[in-house]
């Protein structure tokens, strides 16, 4: 048992870093599905396609030896996923739930098509961003710092975009729509923005992890949703929320911490296989925390004071 | 100055619910004038302001604001001219943004939304002189956000948001009528001083005739989507509750019953 434990002390410096890596890489898909879910006020499904496009264009561009130019190439293709989401929406007045199912559903066609009908393609160690010669002093931990760096970069200009004029009304479209248009704004516009910049941050994430883990499969994408939401609604709830730029940084940490929560959990004998359930079980608790916390102090008022706490309600 | 001519609107055109929410609806509101809507519900009250705000795009007729045809221009392009305030004090405004934030949104309208700072020192200082006239202790609270506020402190900023750049037109609708009586005072009391005083061109639909009576310069009257009554000028001189009642069911042919309206 004691040695177990020992064991298990030493590997944690190596499942601290592995989840550092991890989470910062995520973050930026987490920022991403922050866009959608919190401003915009709807949880988009393009994500599971967009962060698989990322990790498409990043393995082939990095192929041709291109592998930063790669992250703006995936960007962008994220983006226009994100446009199509948001004019199916907008334009054709599909509901936004769907035409994120319907653009996923698409995307894993266009996936394969721009992995020349592969479903798994390998990336060379020799040829991804974390390769350039000025990171080599920093040997094992390159690749922390150099995610860490493009994290802080993205989260700079996110933060600094939120507080333009711009970004107050594409905030403010997620909260009332109607108050937005009383204001003088097309909130097709500020959607379709706001999408389109939302799954580019998702397909950049993907282009990172391609790189990072060397390679690029057609079912890395299936629950980056869930991924996202959860680093959202823990960042949310463990580092605050109020002012903004900290609940930017929330979210980001809620990355780092989901991963590191998901690595003990395997390190401490949950069959990998198990990953997907316990994602959805956690983003569950997560979501109706409100209610079980509203039911619970209904149960509690029954037991101390006799009534059936339907004041709670009114 | 704001002319509707022969507006109608009919919801659910073809199906067994038809309803005419709007039947011939016509007109003008001059420069200055401050005007009340009365009307039973399912009048056509809030579906006239939806038609001049541009969330409903009416079936016939023509609206114009300062001469320039709006009838089919899309609610946000006609926005930059016309505030709003509306019945529900959640509507009004973003409840996750501050104060100030919210201030901004309304302060850039008529302007390119681009990438330059939502808000600059300048914006501070003019937000937080206009909020202290409002004498709510909202100056002080700039930075927190909006969902804190009551529903009438709420009402006010919403007001505030609707006149900080100046419109050629108010619509509010019902904007008091949520608020308990004290707090419908104040905002009354704010509308009078910021809107009326002002010479800001108004809509107001409203449920107390009294209220009507004592602020408008012109008081239109509506039943089953018909423009019944539309009184100003000389002849809203020493005209009472009770005389507009009688008016109003002389012209209509019908009793004027409706609980909703504040008869005293």
């Amino acid at each position: 048992m004691l040695t177990d434990i020992m064991l298990f002390l030493e590997r944690l410096p190596g499942i601290f870093k592995g989840a550092g890596e991890l989470g910062i890489i995520y973050a930026v898909l987490a920022l991403g599905v922050f866009i959608s879910f919190r401003t915009l006020n709807t949880p988009d499904l393009t994500v599971d396609g967009s962060f698989v496009l990322g990790t498409a264009a990043s393995a082939v561009l990095a192929a041709t030896g291109h592998p930063y130019l790669s992250l703006i190439a995936a960007f962008l293709m994220g983006s226009m996923a994100g446009c199509v989401t948001s004019l199916l929406n907008t334009k054709l007045g599909i509901q936004p739930l769907l035409s994120g199912i319907l653009v996923m559903l698409g995307l894993y066609s266009v996936n394969l098509r721009v992995m020349g009908g592969r479903p798994n393609i390998p990336i060379s160690r020799d040829s991804t961003i974390f390769s350039i010669p000025l990171l080599e002093p920093l040997g094992d931990y390159k690749e922390l710092a150099l995610s860490l760096i493009i994290l802080v970069i993205i989260l700079a200009l996110l933060s600094l975009f939120l507080n333009t004029r711009f970004g107050y009304v594409l905030r403010a479209t997620g909260d009332n729509e109607g108050m937005v248009r009383a204001a003088g704004v097309n909130t097709d516009v500020t959607k379709l923005c706001g999408l389109a910049i939302s799954n580019g941050l998702v397909a950049l994430s993907g282009a990172m992890i391609a790189q990072y883990q060397g390679f690029s499969d057609i079912g890395m994408g299936t629950g980056m949703v869930v991924i996202g939401l959860s680093s959202v609604i823990i960042g949310e709830v463990v580092f605050g929320s109020k002012p903004l730029i900290r609940r930017l940084t929330a979210v980001a940490l809620g990355s780092v911490l989901y991963r590191l929560i998901i690595s003990i959990a395997f390190e401490i004998g949950m069959p990998p296989t198990d990953l997907k359930l316990v994602s959805a079980v956690i983003v569950a608790i997560a979501l109706s925390a409100s209610k079980i916390g509203g039911g619970l102090a209904k149960i509690k008022k029954k037991f101390t004071t006799g009534e059936d706490g339907g004041a709670l309600n009114a | 100055m704001l002319e509707l001519c022969g507006v109608s609107k009919t919801f659910m055109k073809g199906t067994a619910n038809e309803l005419d929410a709007l039947k011939d609806v016509s007109f003008t509101l001059s420069q200055g004038e401050f005007a009340a809507i009365i009307g039973g519900n399912g009048s056509g009250k809030s579906t006239l302001l939806n038609c001049i705000s541009g969330v409903y795009i009416p079936d016939g007729g023509s609206i114009k604001l300062d001469g320039e045809d709006i009838t089919y221009k899309p609610e946000y392009k006609r926005a930059h001219a016309i505030g709003r305030v509306f019945q529900d004090p959640l509507k009004g405004t973003a409840f996750d943004m501050t104060i100030e934030e919210n201030l901004a949104i309304a302060w850039y309208k008529g302007r390119p939304r681009n990438l330059r700072w939502g808000i600059t020192r300048k914006d501070r200082e003019l937000f937080r002189e206009k909020l202290s006239r409002f004498e709510l202790g909202l100056e002080d609270r700039m930075k927190d956000k909006a969902g804190l506020l009551s529903g009438g402190q709420r009402q006010a900023l919403t007001l505030l948001m609707a006149i900080i750049v100046r419109p050629k037109l108010l619509l509010l609708d019902e904007h008091t009528a949520a608020l308990d009586p004290a707090t419908s005072r104040k905002v009354l009391e704010l509308t009078k001083v910021f809107v009326k005083e002002e010479g800001i061109p108004t809509l107001m639909v409203t449920h107390n005739m009294k209220d009507a009576i004592e602020m408008s310069t012109r008081i239109l009257m509506m039943n089953k989507g018909k423009l019944v009554l539309n009184v100003s000028g000389d002849d809203l001189k020493g005209i009472t509750v009770d005389k507009l009642v009688d008016l109003f069911e002389e012209k209509s042919g019908e009793v004027l019953d409706n609980d909703r309206i504040l008869l005293g």
